[in-house]
Order: structure tokens, then C-alpha cells, then sequence
């Protein structure tokens, strides 16, 4: 509790700071206007628990989507994520990093687990069903469309990240691409609040 | 004759003044915000069979000049816009720092796709040549586009 309240006072000195010197705190994110409650879910998590939102209620949420068998987009944003938590170092225990799968066939727990945990011990994911994830991608507008390739399968997905604030509210959006530092830059912000 | 060719000396020198102006004169606009508003009654109109393009399928940007997208939704029912809902009343505000192709999915359009092109800033005098004609074209499609759906509607 009183490492909490530390980090709190040590990031909204470091925001004041900025303010005095003219240059008011800005996402590096889209944020929306009024922002809304992030719609929550259930789902089987890679830590063994049940995966939900309001889990962490009172941490930041980076909530994102995609597949282990991703080759491009998913490696370079969860490295993103995981290179922004240890640049904020103490703060970031009040950073969640939320990965819900689109690609229930081969992200099982286990799999999410060893995947996620390859980038940061702790990312959870979230598995389930077609059509729990199915629901869980409409309620956040996310596209998947499954590609055939050879053998096998590829996902085409939406590869933003969702910046969710301590109270639960979607705040701002992150296109695929940003720097560690854009993301320290948000989370500062909101961890700040 | 000698009337002509004053007549050609002032055009030829108009032309050139105004080839100067649009290559050296700095470029910038009074706000850095490309505004776009689904309005109200969209959804009710394609649901009706009404072919509604209200949003273009191509949008460009331009950094350092106007590189902040602003969607609002007007509309009485969500929106998706790139991969996120949008709520009634509530609005994006999407600022872009890379020059890059962005492809958004985005059932406000009717092609039910958006790209967003964010050019660099024109830095050189060919570039900002390039963005005085494209800037000039937009607002003529901007304006012929508005007329057409004054008359349509």
C-alpha cells in the first residue's frame, strides 16, 4: 500500500513537473471522448484462473489481441509491452498486460502461458471457445479472419491496443507500431491519475 | 501586339509568382485536426437500402501540417471504426506520428474499409508544390461532394 502510494506521488510529481514547464501531459494514443467501460469478460486464463477484467481494477490494463503462431504483429507488440514495463520499472506493477487469443485451436492455456511468459511472467491470456471469442471480439469491434496457408491456418486480426485506466474505462487506443516510449508516455498518464 | 504581349507578360508572371509562392511559402494549416461526423440517422438509412458515403475510403494526412484524425459518431446506434466500437456521442481523437499506410476496417463506409495515408511533411519546394495541388483538389472534390448531396438530399 505504501509502495503504491510512493509510485503514485513519484508519477504525479513527474507529470507536475511537466505541466509547470508548459508542456501539458498528451496521449501518444487515440482517446475517446466521453471514454466507456470496457466490456468484460470470462475466460479460461494462462495463469490457471479465471481470466476477467475487473480482476484488476486499480492496475492499468494494455489489452491486446492476437495469436501465438503470430510471426509478425504479435512478437514486436508484446516485446513493445514488455520493454515499456521495464522502463518503468517500480509503476509497472500496476500495469497489467491482458492477451486474449484469436486462435483457440492451438492457444490453449498452457501454450499462452509458455508463449507470453517467453516476453514478460506477467502477461496473462485469455483462451476460449469460437464463440466466447467470438463475443469478446464484438463487444470490443476487433476483426479475426482465419487464412488458410498450406496446411495450416494464419490470422488476419486488429492489431491496436486498448489502454484501459484504473476505473475500468477504455481510454485510449494504440495502433500497431508505437515505441516503448509512446506506451510510457500513456501509462504514465494514466498511472498518474 | 503590343497589348498581346503584355497580356502574356502578366500571365506568365502571375504564373511564376504563384509557382514561387506554392514552392517557398511555408505550409501550415489553422488546425492540425481532420474532422470527420457520422451523422445522425446513417445506420437507418443503409438498413433502408440507401447507399451512404459519407466517409471517404481514403483519407490523407499530412505530419506536422494536419495529422490528428477526429471521428465522431452522431449516430443513435455504435460504430465501429478501425478495430473499436464507438458509442453514440462519443468521439476518437487518433494522432499520427509516422508516415505510413494505415488500413482500418469500418462499417461507417460502405465499402466497409478506410485507409489512412500519412505523408511526411513537405519539406522540399517539389514537395509542397505537390501539397498545395493535392490540397486544392481535395477541397474541389470536398465541395462538388457537397453540392451533389445538397441536391441529392
Amino acid at each position: 500500500m505504501a509502495r503504491r502510494a510512493l509510485v503514485t506521488a513519484a508519477l504525479s510529481l513527474l507529470l507536475a513537473g511537466a505541466s509547470a514547464a508548459g508542456a501539458t501531459p498528451a496521449f501518444k494514443a487515440g482517446t475517446f471522448d466521453p471514454p466507456r467501460l470496457a466490456p468484460d469478460f470470462s475466460l479460461p486464463g494462462s495463469d490457471g484462473h479465471e481470466l476477467r477484467l475487473d480482476r484488476f481494477r486499480g492496475k492499468v490494463v494494455l489489452l491486446a489481441f492476437g495469436y501465438s503462431s503470430c510471426t509478425e504483429v504479435c512478437p514486436v507488440t508484446l516485446a513493445t509491452f514488455a520493454a515499456a514495463r521495464r522502463k518503468l520499472g517500480a509503476a509497472a506493477a500496476d500495469v497489467q498486460v491482458v492477451y486474449v487469443t484469436v486462435d483457440p485451436q492451438r492457444d490453449v492455456p498452457e501454450r499462452l502461458k509458455k508463449f507470453l511468459g517467453s516476453f514478460d511472467k506477467t502477461f496473462i491470456g485469455g483462451t476460449g471457445t469460437e464463440a466466447q471469442l467470438a463475443a469478446v471480439r464484438k463487444e470490443y469491434g476487433v476483426t479475426a479472419k482465419r487464412i488458410p496457408y498450406g496446411d495450416s491456418y494464419t490470422y488476419s486480426h486488429s492489431s491496436f491496443t486498448y489502454l484501459i485506466d484504473r476505473g475500468g474505462r477504455i481510454r485510449a487506443l494504440m495502433p500497431y507500431g508505437h515505441s516503448p516510449d509512446d506506451y510510457v508516455n500513456d501509462l504514465t498518464i494514466l498511472l498518474g491519475e | 501586339m503590343r497589348a498581346r504581349s503584355l497580356v502574356l507578360a502578366v500571365v506568365s508572371g502571375s504564373a511564376l509568382a504563384l509557382l514561387a509562392w506554392s514552392a517557398l511559402a511555408p505550409v501550415e494549416s489553422a488546425s492540425r485536426a481532420q474532422i470527420f461526423e457520422i451523422p445522425h440517422g446513417t445506420w437507418a438509412r443503409r438498413m433502408s437500402g440507401d447507399k451512404v458515403d459519407i466517409l471517404p475510403d481514403h483519407i490523407r494526412l499530412t505530419l506536422g501540417i494536419r495529422d490528428i484524425l477526429v471521428l465522431r459518431n452522431h449516430d443513435a446506434v455504435p460504430q465501429i471504426f478501425g478495430p473499436t466500437l464507438m458509442m453514440p456521442g462519443q468521439s476518437l481523437r487518433l494522432p499520427f506520428e509516422q508516415a505510413a499506410v494505415y488500413t482500418f476496417s469500418c462499417t461507417a463506409h460502405a465499402s466497409g474499409q478506410m485507409i489512412i495515408s500519412v505523408q511526411p511533411y513537405p519539406g522540399t519546394p517539389w514537395a509542397k508544390i505537390g501539397w498545395r495541388a493535392h490540397e486544392l483538389g481535395w477541397r474541389l472534390r470536398l465541395l462538388s461532394a457537397h453540392i451533389w448531396y445538397r441536391y441529392r438530399f
